[in-house]
């Protein structure tokens, strides 16, 4: 499948500063897979030593947090616009 | 006084110097850390480490030497926030500039709620409703405005439940920024006008709070956002200093001592997080001796996600979508929630919740024995407070503070239906007699 990952700022040192990636999967963890064959170095921002997405990373696919679905594992369909996003506190 | 220097992880033997970055006057905070693994970058307005995700917060040059010398200067202070600027990311001459000076408001000791709740030790209820827009946000808004004039921000912005809303509109207009602020659209129509009449922008969004700061944080992400500083997002390591001013007050007022055990409000776990961190600050500068504290940290039943993870056992927080009056601390996805579930169980501490009944009857408990009209925020704290003493897992002996976050004219809709009239009647005394309220 086909999707967009939409990456923040702290992490487009890895896109050569492209706020909006292409990727390739059926499942986040593939899409995460796809990112690091691209973007060497990404998929250790995002997931921690034991594979596990970090806790303060925020994933979203197409508007639904990961966390509410099947974390890793969350399918992702074709044309699916997926979002990394750091935490925020306060409010 | 003599400054302790901290070492910096970037000065390498032999690397070739960094550019200078442009001076930034942020007082005694030198640089940010990230609160995960201790990474640190320069001052700036970023807010997630690029290694780890974990928020930077701010690091200083804490003064040392004398703490004698440091709390005369600190009482001498002016009475707000900014009597504790040696211990805040803000220049020296803070208390000059055009500020809403929110702060040192009042520790109420309160007798007759402990006389109700069975405390025999000293019950207080420490009431930051007494702040310029009504709620403790006018602290960390306050440090947020100094980062802002320090990294040339020109807009002035925030994701809110409401209370950081109308303290950012009233904190910018006084400071002469633009503002324009993120709220969920099905807030308390109190809040709503405290955000709008400042004159900024309000910006109503379909959806819950999380959907507010996810958008927030793509705006920040994307050109449009440039020159904009989000108090919540990217000036979050110098905001959220600010809430460290509620232990900095709480422990002053009680003659520089910690209390035993302190009942904080739980949204997204920011200000509990650094009312820790604050204690901790105030130890290592030698201004209170150390000794053991508890935190206790309050939800409510329909948003409590950190309660349910405290009570599983776990260290990671499974968002939810929350359903509760108590607006305030309707947070799904609690940012700071991994750090409560560290602090309450460090400190020999718990996180409770109760249900929206029960906020209701902490509000009136709180306004009909002492008269402090709390938000429902409070509502949730003197409710936790209830509880917990009558589950015995609060100690009615110790010295306890309860903190009140914010005014309870705000949030009007929780009380109205149970505070009206005692009686409507003619003007008579024949009318007046008839409905049973005379003394005799
Ligand atoms: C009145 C009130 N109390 C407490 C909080 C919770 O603060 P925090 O998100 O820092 O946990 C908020 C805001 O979010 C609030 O408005
Ligand atoms: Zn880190």
């Amino acid at each position: 499948m086909s999707v967009s990952v939409r990456i923040p700022t702290i992490l487009r040192t890895y896109t050569g500063g492209q706020a909006e990636v292409a990727a390739e999967g059926t499942t986040l963890a593939e899409v995460i897979a796809d990112l690091e064959k691209n973007h060497t170095g990404i998929s250790a921002r995002v997931l921690d030593d034991e594979g596990k997405l970090r806790r303060f990373v925020n994933v979203y696919v197409n508007d639904d947090d990961v966390r509410f679905e099947q974390g890793l594992a969350t399918a992702t369909p074709e044309g699916a616009g997926i979002s990394i996003i750091p935490a925020v506190a306060g409010g | 006084m003599a400054a302790q220097t901290v070492a910096s992880t970037t000065d390498t033997p032999n690397a070739p110097a960094a550019p200078a970055a442009p001076p930034v006057d942020l007082g005694p905070a030198v640089a940010l850390s990230c609160r995960e693994c201790g990474e640190r970058t320069p001052l700036s307005p970023s807010f997630a480490c690029a290694s780890c995700f974990g928020p930077l917060e701010a690091a200083y040059e804490l003064p040392t030497g004398d703490p004698e010398a440091l709390r005369k200067a600190i009482e001498a202070g002016p009475e707000s926030i900014w009597r504790y600027a040696p211990l805040l990311p803000v220049p020296a001459d803070v208390a000059a500039k055009p500020n809403l000076n929110p702060g040192f408001t009042r520790l109420v000791k309160a007798d007759r709620l402990a006389a109700e709740l069975g405390v025999t030790g000293e019950l207080y209820v420490k009431d930051d409703s007494g702040n310029p827009t009504h709620s403790f946000k006018d602290r960390v808004v306050a440090i947020a405005v100094e980062a802002a004039r320090a990294f040339g921000f020109t807009t002035l912005s925030c994701s809110s439940t409401g209370n950081l809303a109308g303290a950012v509109g009233a904190a910018a207009a006084r400071a002469g920024l633009r503002s324009c602020v993120f709220i969920p659209h099905d807030l308390e129509q109190g809040k709503v006008v405290m955000a709008a009449v400042y004159g900024g922008d309000v910006v109503a969004i379909e959806g819950t709070y999380d959907d507010v700061n996810r958008f927030c944080s793509e705006l920040i992400g994307d050109p449009i956002g440039e020159g904009w500083g989000f108090t919540n997002v990217n000036l979050r390591p110098y905001y959220a200093e600010g809430s460290k001013t509620l232990a900095y007050e709480i422990c002053e007022q009680l003659g520089w001592r910690i209390p035993d055990q302190i009942v904080i409000p739980v949204a997204s776990g920011s200000q509990l997080t650094k009312i820790d961190k604050g204690l901790q600050e105030l130890i290592k500068v030698g201004l209170v001796e150390e000794k053991p504290y508890r935190i206790i940290a309050a939800q409510a039943e329909g948003c409590s996600p950190v309660s349910a993870a405290y009570k599983a056992g776990h260290d990671v927080v499974r968002p939810v979508k929350p359903d509760t009056i108590v607006k305030s601390l309707a947070i799904g996805n609690p940012a700071d929630g991994p750090y409560v579930l560290d602090i309450a169980r460090r400190t020999g501490g718990a996180v409770e919740d109760v249900t929206d009944e029960q906020v209701v009857e902490g509000i009136k408990l709180l306004a009909r024995t002492e008269g402090i009209f709390a938000e429902t925020a409070g509502g949730v704290t003197v409710g936790v407070a209830k509880k917990l003493l009558e589950a015995g897992v609060l100690d009615p002996a110790a010295t306890t503070v309860v903190i009140n976050t914010g005014d309870g004219l705000k949030t009007l809709d929780a009380v109205a239906a149970t505070s009206g009239p005692t009686a409507t009647i003619r003007p008579s005394l024949e009318a007046f007699r008839a409905a049973g309220l005379s003394a005799h």
